[in-house]
């Protein structure tokens, strides 16, 4: 049976040449995110920003927008925002946080349920104090800034300093993207986003280390080729399971994209971004970094090894097979 | 590699076999689960998985003990403390007791008077923590200066005040929430100064949030002469009928001390009203009261209000009394299920508050199921169309890892959210990556020239350290959402965390075990991928 091979056999591409175009372009990206952050923001979720949240949805009919959110309004507990979401009876409706603080969230709560139980089912209530949500927003800093710190940790300790330092541009680089996108698409920005940040840096991680790893495994066997080539000859190796786990990946969060509701569709959204980058930054940004900081094959001439391999390394594959004979 | 031991197959597949039936409870109705487990060996567990508030529908509210009602309790016990040991003292005021944000001072113009009156406050402060606690850590602070001698309530003293304020509050709390009726309520402290309350099954916080609401603080204090000074008299309405009484502020017998509470009819009216019963304490400090003070009304408060006011006709020792009040029958009952309840040590504000329905909750679910079968069905699909038959053996790894990633949520009591449902699916797709890794290997060895046999060997044992090398980064992810993170994403890195680790062990037993089996049968001569 033909078998489906969405990555060609014995690819050469020769992806460091893109050098000159990936760098420039991720950094205008990156530079593009950061102005977005600060001048456009994020949509931050009542997880960080605090206030209310209900899900309603009409007991019978369609659910009239205007009119909720002109009655809202006449409550007097500030701005209102009413949003249709799923099918045409389902309306979010969002209050800021109420003066008052957190008695005044309570407060606020029973208003809305006075004004609207009659017509309307409450299918959820949200509601984060000023309290919580500043503690929120510090402990997912704080877990975005551990995550980090633990990744350069390990990188410190399992590769050589160049790889490390190509591997933490690449993962900020994946961060500032994941950032950028939320500005740009104003996708709520709460708790499982965090989530799905931490989850980003992870995956980003782990396609760098699958390249990192099979570029250390190329350096020792073939010392005679320049930097370049030995990375795009790694990289096109690993290209097939690099585009089939990032298919895979997709596939299940295509799944949760289209059928997982809407609690949880901007973390998919988020997530599916995600990988494309993660996977377009282990090829084209850390990668080239190690021609950048000069890495050579011959700086890993320190451990002698008892029988050093050839470019030839089929013969030591030949030999393998007489002695491994079931 | 090839060679597997009959014992390591046998217990690989009774592995998958407990695992099955852990998981299979959760897929049937929960009174037929309850049947079952009744007719199992206690040491057998069988229970369905723990769901989450955002899938089976609950509410859950954090609540957060208000430090300055905690603090204005303390500085009036203080007070009457004081007060006290000044009547006792024989001390002379020159200007009473004044009450301070954080503590009282006690007004005194005589130098000799003061230095008297400062050692002997002296001895109202105690180690924190009771009499016989480590640590040099007071209660009070006192200090004399040209008014008087002042008295403040040190940080740790009010540290540990609410502290205390939390635990009493969630016994209180017990009683009252479970007198609604409501089953597997959780109540527990959370923090230093906080309430962590979830109930399964509820939609509305607003009668909860009354209960809780109410602090049910009884006092009995006693109704003010016309002739006391003003800053010892607070003015009080009644809790029926308007008007307003002037009561003394001391606190003659607290409400703490109540130990019971019953609804009753009165024997001579035939209305409903409170029979209480007080402790020890409390039955010494009443009848000590009432001894000293026939023929003066006694005012019954609560939270505030006054609820009656009866002449004390006679000293009573027994410990016993009754609130009347011209109670409906089911005022008088209320109010005895709120005094037996205790009454809250302090105020308690809602600080966050998520509540979801049932139906939103199924919806979560279904949604949830919809997901994890259309994209385990298009990795499945992918997997077979890419490796052929090897992706079978990949598929049937994957369809063991999803077993026991429920089997481990169930034997963990870990509690299944929506992101956690969200975490499955990620795995799913994540999973096939360590057996991509190996799969891979086995090609490029098989083109190199190796033989078959050589080419899988090679495949799985180069494979293994980059997949467990990528799988530790992803675990390290998974470990520090755990820790930073809170209610339902806490749920995704648990689903996250416990798919790495078995995603490892599947990928690289399981499919070993397969390609070997398959080997041995069918002999092939070339690497089919």
């Amino acid at each position: 049976m033909k078998l489906l091979r969405l990555a060609p056999e014995n690819t050469k591409f020769g992806f460091m040449r893109f050098r000159r175009v990936s760098y420039p372009l991720s950094a205008t990206l990156s530079i593009i995110s950061v102005c977005m952050f600060l001048f456009v923001g994020m949509n931050f979720g009542i997880d960080f920003a605090g206030g209310t949240q209900v899900d309603m949805r009409a007991k019978s009919g369609a659910a009239n927008v205007a009119d909720i959110r002109g009655r809202a309004e006449s409550l007097g507990l500030g701005p209102v925002e009413v949003q249709q979401i799923g099918g045409e009876s389902d309306v979010l409706l969002r209050l800021n946080v109420q003066p008052g603080g957190d008695a005044g969230n309570a407060a606020a709560i029973a208003k809305l349920r006075e004004t609207f139980s009659s017509d309307y089912e409450f299918r959820s209530v949200d509601s984060v104090g000023p309290t919580v949500s500043a503690e929120l927003v510090q402990s997912g800093t704080l877990g975005v800034v551990v995550a980090i710190i633990a990744v350069l940790t390990y990188l410190w300790f399992r590769f050589e300093w160049q790889f490390a330092v190509g591997a933490i541009i690449g993962t900020m680089h994946d961060l500032l993207l994941t950032v950028g996108f939320f500005c740009v698409t104003q996708l709520e920005f709460n708790q499982t986003s965090i989530a799905a940040i931490l989850t980003i840096v992870g995956y980003s991680l782990n396609e760098t280390v699958v390249v990192l790893d099979r570029i250390r495994e190329v350096m020792r066997k073939y010392k005679r080729l320049t930097t370049a080539e030995i990375i795009d000859m790694s990289v096109n190796a690993v290209l097939p399971r690099t585009i089939m786990t990032a298919t895979t990946v997709f596939l299940a969060l295509l799944a949760l994209f289209f059928l997982g509701g809407h609690v949880i569709r901007s973390f998919s959204a988020a997530m599916i971004w995600g990988i494309f980058v993660a996977t377009y930054s282990s090829i084209f940004i850390c990668s080239p970094m190690l021609i950048y900081l000069g890495v050579r094959a011959d700086a890993f001439d320190r451990i002698r090894e008892p029988s050093p391999e050839t470019a030839a390394g089929g013969a030591q594959a030949r030999a393998d097979n007489a002695k491994a004979r079931v | 590699m090839l060679r597997f031991a009959r014992w390591k197959l046998a217990s690989v597949l009774a592995l998958v076999a407990a695992a099955v039936l852990l998981v299979v409870p959760s897929f049937l109705p929960a009174d037929a689960v309850d049947v079952m487990a009744a007719r199992l060996p206690a040491f057998m567990p069988l229970r369905q998985i723990v769901l989450g508030l955002d899938l089976q529908g609950g509410a859950y509210m954090l609540m957060q003990v208000d430090e300055s009602s905690v603090v204005k309790t303390q500085v009036e016990a203080l007070r009457d403390d004081v007060r006290q040991k000044m009547r006792d003292g024989k001390i002379a005021l020159s200007g009473g007791i004044a009450a301070e944000p954080r503590g009282v001072l006690v007004r005194i113009a005589d130098q000799g008077e003061r230095d008297r009156a400062y050692s002997l406050l002296q001895t109202l402060s105690q180690p924190i923590g009771g009499p016989l606690a480590a640590g040099n850590m007071r209660t009070l602070e006192v200090a004399e200066s040209g008014e008087g001698v002042r008295l403040t309530l040190t940080d740790g003293a009010v540290t540990e005040a609410v502290r205390h304020a939390v635990t009493q509050s969630i016994e209180v709390l017990n009683r009252r929430i479970n007198a609604m009726g409501t089953k597997e309520t959780v109540i527990e402290r959370q923090g230093a100064n906080r309430v962590l309350i979830e109930v399964p099954g509820l939609q509305d916080t607003t009668k909860l949030k009354e209960i809780i609401g109410q602090t049910a603080k009884l006092d009995f204090q006693l109704v003010a002469d016309p002739g006391t000074p003003p800053n010892e008299v607070e003015t009080l309405p009644m809790q029926k009928g308007g008007g307003t009484l002037q009561v003394e502020k001391r606190i003659m017998v607290d409400g703490a001390d109540l130990i019971d509470a019953q609804q009753s009819f009165d024997q001579q009216t035939g209305e409903p009203d409170v029979t209480f019963r007080f402790n020890l304490r409390g039955a010494q400090r009443f009848g000590q009261v009432t001894s000293e003070n026939v023929g003066r009304p006694f005012a019954i408060v609560l939270d505030g209000r006054v609820i009656s006011a009866p002449v004390i006709r006679s000293p009573i020792t027994g410990g016993t009394g009754q609130i009347t009040g011209n109670f409906t029958l089911d005022e008088a009952n209320s109010l005895a299920i709120l005094l037996r309840a205790g009454a809250l040590p302090a105020k308690l504000t809602v600080v966050e508050e998520r509540t979801v329905g049932p139906g939103l909750g199924q919806d979560s679910i279904d949604a949830g199921k919809r997901a994890a079968y259309v994209g385990g069905l298009l990795v499945v699909a992918y997997m077979i169309a890419t490796y052929g038959i090897f992706g079978v053996f990949a598929d049937l790894a994957l369809a063991v890892h999803i077993l026991f990633i429920f089997a481990s949520m169930v034997l963990l009591g870990a509690t299944l959210t929506l992101p956690g449902i969200a975490g499955i699916v990620f795995t799913i797709g994540m999973a096939v990556d360590s057996n991509v890794l190996i799969y891979e290997r086995i090609r490029e060895e098989a083109h190199l020239g190796r033989s078959v046999i050589s080419a899988l060997d090679a495949g799985f044992r180069r494979a293994f350290a980059t997949i467990v090398d990528s799988n530790v980064t992803m675990f390290v992810a998974a470990l520090i959402l755990y820790l930073f993170g809170s209610g339902a994403v806490r749920g995704f890195a648990v689903s996250l965390g416990l798919g790495i680790i078995t995603s490892i062990v599947t990928a690289v037993t399981m499919t070993r075990m397969m390609i070997a089996l398959w080997y041995r049968r069918a002999r092939p001569s070339r690497i089919p991928i």
